[in-house]
């Protein structure tokens, strides 16, 4: 591995004896643990920020401060984040290094087994910072800018294209809108910018990794994307092989905009170490006939609380949030759906499916609000879980509020094992019970699953064999 | 007892029992005035409209104006029963069938007589499973306060075959009541109890905090209806706690029809394999009531059932909240529970808002829930309007069979015709009131599939209706 080869995260730790790495004392962009105004200072001066990003980041900071934890009805363990602890901004030049040699075993084994790409995994294994695939996506990218896309860093989009990031930076989600949300207004750093000009339909997913830049998976990422009227998107961020991160707080911002008439689907597919707080806010703006499509995929993490939302803000609007969450021992995937009805005739679609394995913890936690003075709208909400195990926990909690006039909606949960009888039929034909449960299981998410781009249901298959490995027997 | 910013004080004169009645009595009252009021951001009280929660001046004990006479005439039940009890502003104006029951050993006494005579049983049961879903405050002040109710229990293997009844009247502007029913079913025992509700004016205003408790035994089978018609100004707290051992059987119907804002919890804990709970409500609402009601379904051990049922129709401006849960213990293994929420909206303007939760921590379980809400179906609205049957009777005659599901699920049919007579009722002040039902109604256009009573029919704008 050469001397460039700079590592995602800045305190990551490979295993127990090796892991902590030192830090010069001199870097540049190091802005220290804790969070105050200075930090803000410190990272708005590293980033070249401009004035109003400086102001709107201290104003977010005021905000974080003041909000309290959403303990009373989230989890207690969210009371076990110590904010102070934390490095809030690590430039590049600060970033620790490590080789492929140091990569845990189990880690190769578990990219060989996903079938990741011999090019990607160095980049997913924290080995490469940088992702060495500029060939083979040169040319959507090159098709792309053609069309008049911009796809480019948050930072650039704020410096290159404020005219448009600035009319909708922060209007979607507004600072104040939880904790967390506050907490990435001031310190975020990294994600993705996009626009789609009128009537352009971007024929293939654009993915984060496309974009050569560091900050890709930033731990306070800020995406923005805007699609114009007419036209057509697919954004996909993660991917299924596990994240091998010691920054145990991350707090994305994804805001999504969607002009009359445009198509916007957003998939995420992410598998976070088992420490990890993932506390991500996501939330779209749909106008007249337009469509926002969430498809969320939660593995991993210690506590993940991700409600991805909508609010239809334009008459006929159609809002969609597909959901699979697993959970597995230690971990708690309390994930769900918000969907604002704020026009007639708007729709919306919420399917859930979660499953919990030894002693995981799956919640559904949904909303759906249609208001008074609406007609014809409309909400279907399924929520599914399967549990593993014995000891395994699931929870829903969907809150519901109707008003207005030829409005309907529905909600439904159910809880269910994995057939005895399936399980005693596959064995029958020559299938281990391991191989018989992952098959259930499989099934169980298969229709959501089917809706994934192929590359990804593919790997989400081999990943819920993996999870599903000495769950049984 | 000093009045505390307007909180209801103590009644110096409530019912006064042996040292262990007064020590929790006591207790209760401090426990009350040390918990808050309910707050805006707590999730049990979340889309509860707080400021509707009025303990305002109303004192318990007050004298109220209607006599003795018209009260126990409009207490005449419509089905055939066993025993009856008669309360107004909390005082027993009237209690018969007790003597009859006491031969098979059977308890059906006053709060009174029970502490007089009874004073173990009461001792042991009362209040002794709190119900937790909020209203704890309200609970203390009604323990506090408890002077009016009956006490029933059924020992081992009697079967009581008719209803045994209670009426609680709210008589005047300014009284609290804190009706109480406690049952308590020995094994094998069988018995159905059903409370009426009601202020002597259909405008009334008042306090009104009530607990009902259902022990059921083993094998026992106990059946409760709650018939709640409040008068319109009424803030109403009805509080529920049912037990369950092995193989017994309970089953609840809670009708809230009155009152202006109506918290109403319940919760089932299934405590004995084999053990059933069933669950039943039905609301309808009108003007701006607010029916506000919360459940649990505890399944602490394996093999039991419970299966709840909540259907609210809702008129004008009226609200309902519900919010479920069902509870499976890690050892709970087996479990078959259900829980439905289901809402019509009569009026745009009405509002249902629904949290059906599961809390599921066993595998080897069925547990599913619903929750829907929508409006009446055009089409058989237009098929009612087409033979003559104006608007808002038929959309309230579609309304009824909405409740059917819920009413035939009572063993008993005279109940349910009861039932269904109430409900009746409840629709005919909602035709007949001038004002604001009339406004409201003003809102919706012809064409739209709730229609002004007085509005000729046109059949041009219902020609729509179909499509």
């Amino acid at each position: 591995m050469s001397e460039t080869n700079t590592l995602e995260k800045p305190d990551l730790k490979i295993d127990q004896d090796e892991g902590n790495f030192s830090y010069p004392e001199d870097y540049a962009f190091d802005a220290g643990t804790g969070l105050t105004e200075k930090t803000i200072d410190y990272i708005c001066e590293a980033k070249e920020d401009p004035d109003w990003v400086r102001e709107f980041r201290k104003k977010a900071l005021k905000v974080f401060k003041d909000k309290p934890l959403p303990t009373h009805w989230a989890s207690k363990d969210l009371e076990n984040i110590h904010f102070d602890d934390f490095r809030y901004y690590l430039s590049k030049g600060a970033k620790p290094k490590r080789t492929w040699d140091e990569v845990p075993d189990d880690v190769k084994r578990t990219f060989e087994r996903l079938g990741i790409p011999e090019k990607e995994r160095a980049f997913l294994a924290g080995v490469e910072a940088q992702f060495d695939s500029e060939a083979a996506y040169s040319n959507i990218k090159k098709a792309v800018a053609e069309q008049g896309v911009i796809f480019v860093g948050s930072r650039e989009g704020l410096k290159d294209h404020p005219e448009i990031f600035r009319k909708w930076f922060g209007k979607v989600i507004p600072t104040a809108d939880n904790k967390f949300s506050a907490l990435n207004s001031a310190v975020f750093s990294g994600g993705s910018f996009i626009y789609v000009p009128k009537g352009v339909k971007v024929k293939h997913p654009l993915q984060a990794y496309f974009r050569i830049n560091a900050e890709n998976f930033g731990q306070f990422e800020r995406t923005l994307i805007i699609v114009d009227e007419g036209a057509e998107l697919t954004y996909m961020e993660g991917c299924t092989a596990p994240k091998f991160d010691s920054v145990t707080l991350h707090s994305a911002v994804v805001e999504l905009v969607a002009m009359k008439g445009a198509k916007l689907q957003y998939i995420t597919v992410q598998n976070w170490s088992p420490n990890v707080f993932n506390l991500v806010t996501k939330r779209g703006l749909a106008h007249e006939e337009s469509e926002i499509k969430w498809i969320d995929c939660n593995i991993g993490s210690r506590l993940t609380m991700k409600y991805p939302g909508v609010i239809l803000k334009g008459r006929k609007a159609r809002g969609e949030v597909l959901s699979i969450a697993l959970a597995n021992s230690g971990q708690h995937q309390d994930t769900g759906a918000k969907m604002i009805h704020a026009a007639d005739e708007t729709t919306s679609n919420i399917i859930s499916k979660s499953i919990s394995i030894g002693s995981g913890r799956a919640t559904y936690r949904g909303l759906v609000h249609i208001p008074r003075h609406l007609k014809g709208c409309k909400n279907n909400t399924e929520c599914d879980a399967l549990l593993i195990n014995t000891e395994s926990r699931t929870d829903t909690y969907p809150a519901i509020v109707t008003r207005g006039e030829g409005n309907s909606v529905q909600h439904e949960a159910s809880v269910s094992k994995v057939s005895a009888e399936q399980i005693f039929y596959m064995q029958q034909r020559g299938l281990t019970e391991g191989q018989a449960m992952s098959l259930s299981v499989n099934g169980f998410v298969n229709d959501l699953v089917r809706q994934f781009p192929m590359e990804y249901s593919v790997e989400l298959k081999r990943l819920i064999d993996l999870e599903m490995e000495g769950s049984v027997g | 007892m000093a009045d505390r910013s307007g909180q209801t004080p103590l009644n110096p004169s409530g019912l006064t029992g042996p040292a262990w009645w007064e020590e929790r009595k006591a207790a209760a009252w401090k426990k009350f005035q040390a918990l808050p009021m309910p707050r805006r951001n707590e999730e049990d009280w979340r889309f509860a409209t707080i400021d509707a929660i009025q303990l305002g001046d109303f004192r318990p004990g007050q004298k109220g104006s209607t006599s003795k006479e018209a009260l126990l005439k409009r207490s005449s039940a419509s089905f055939s029963h066993a025993a009856k009890a008669v309360f107004s502003n909390d005082r027993l104006l009237h209690i018969e069938g007790g003597e009859e029951l006491a031969k098979q050993g059977v308890v059906f006494e006053s709060l009174a007589g029970a502490l007089e005579r009874h004073p173990g049983l009461l001792e042991k049961h009362f209040m002794a499973h709190p119900v937790d879903l909020g209203a704890q405050k309200f609970a203390a002040l009604h323990a506090a306060h408890a002077s009016a109710g009956v006490l029933i229990h059924v020992p081992k293997g009697v079967e009581v075959k008719h209803p045994l009844i209670t009426h609680h009247w709210l008589d005047g502007d300014a009284s609290a009541v804190f009706p109480h029913t406690l049952i308590v079913a020995g094994e094998n025992a069988k018995v159905t109890v059903v409370d009426h509700l009601g202020s002597t004016q259909g405008n009334g205003r008042g306090l009104a905090c009530g607990v009902t408790d259902l022990l059921v035994g083993a094998g026992a089978k106990v059946d409760l209806v709650c018939f709640q018609t409040w008068g319109s100004g009424v803030t109403s707290f009805q509080l529920n706690s049912t037990r369950v051992e092995r193989n017994g059987e309970a089953r609840s119907l809670f009708v809230n029809l009155g009152a202006a804002y109506a918290r109403q919890e319940s919760r089932s804990t299934m405590v004995g394999e084999g053990a059933r709970s069933e669950m039943l409500g039905l609301s309808v609402g009108c003007d701006r009531q607010e029916f506000d009601q919360r459940t649990l379904q505890c399944h602490d051990v394996p093999n039991t059932w419970s299966d709840l049922l909540y259907k609210n129709a809702l008129d004008d401006r009226s609200k309902s909240i519900f919010k479920g849960l069902i509870r499976v213990a890690p050892g709970a293994a087996k479990t078959d529970a259900y829980q439905n929420n289901r809402n019509l909206l009569l009026n745009p303007e009405a509002e249902a808002d629904s949290m059906p939760g599961l809390e599921i921590l066993n595998d080897d379980v069925r547990c599913t829930h619903g929750a829907t809400t929508g409006q009446i179906d055009r089409d058989q609205l237009f098929y009612l309007m087409a033979r003559g049957i104006d608007p808002r009777t038929g959309a309230q005659l579609l309304a009824h069979g909405f409740f059917e599901e819920v009413i035939a699920r009572l063993p008993d049919r005279e109940i349910g015709e009861a039932a269904r007579a109430l409900v009746a009722t409840k629709f005919l002040s909602m035709r007949t009131r001038g004002g604001e039902a009339k406004q409201a109604a003003a809102v919706k256009r012809s064409g739209d599939h709730v229609l002004p009573e007085d509005e000729i029919l046109d059949v041009r704008a219902l020609q729509g209706l179909g499509n």
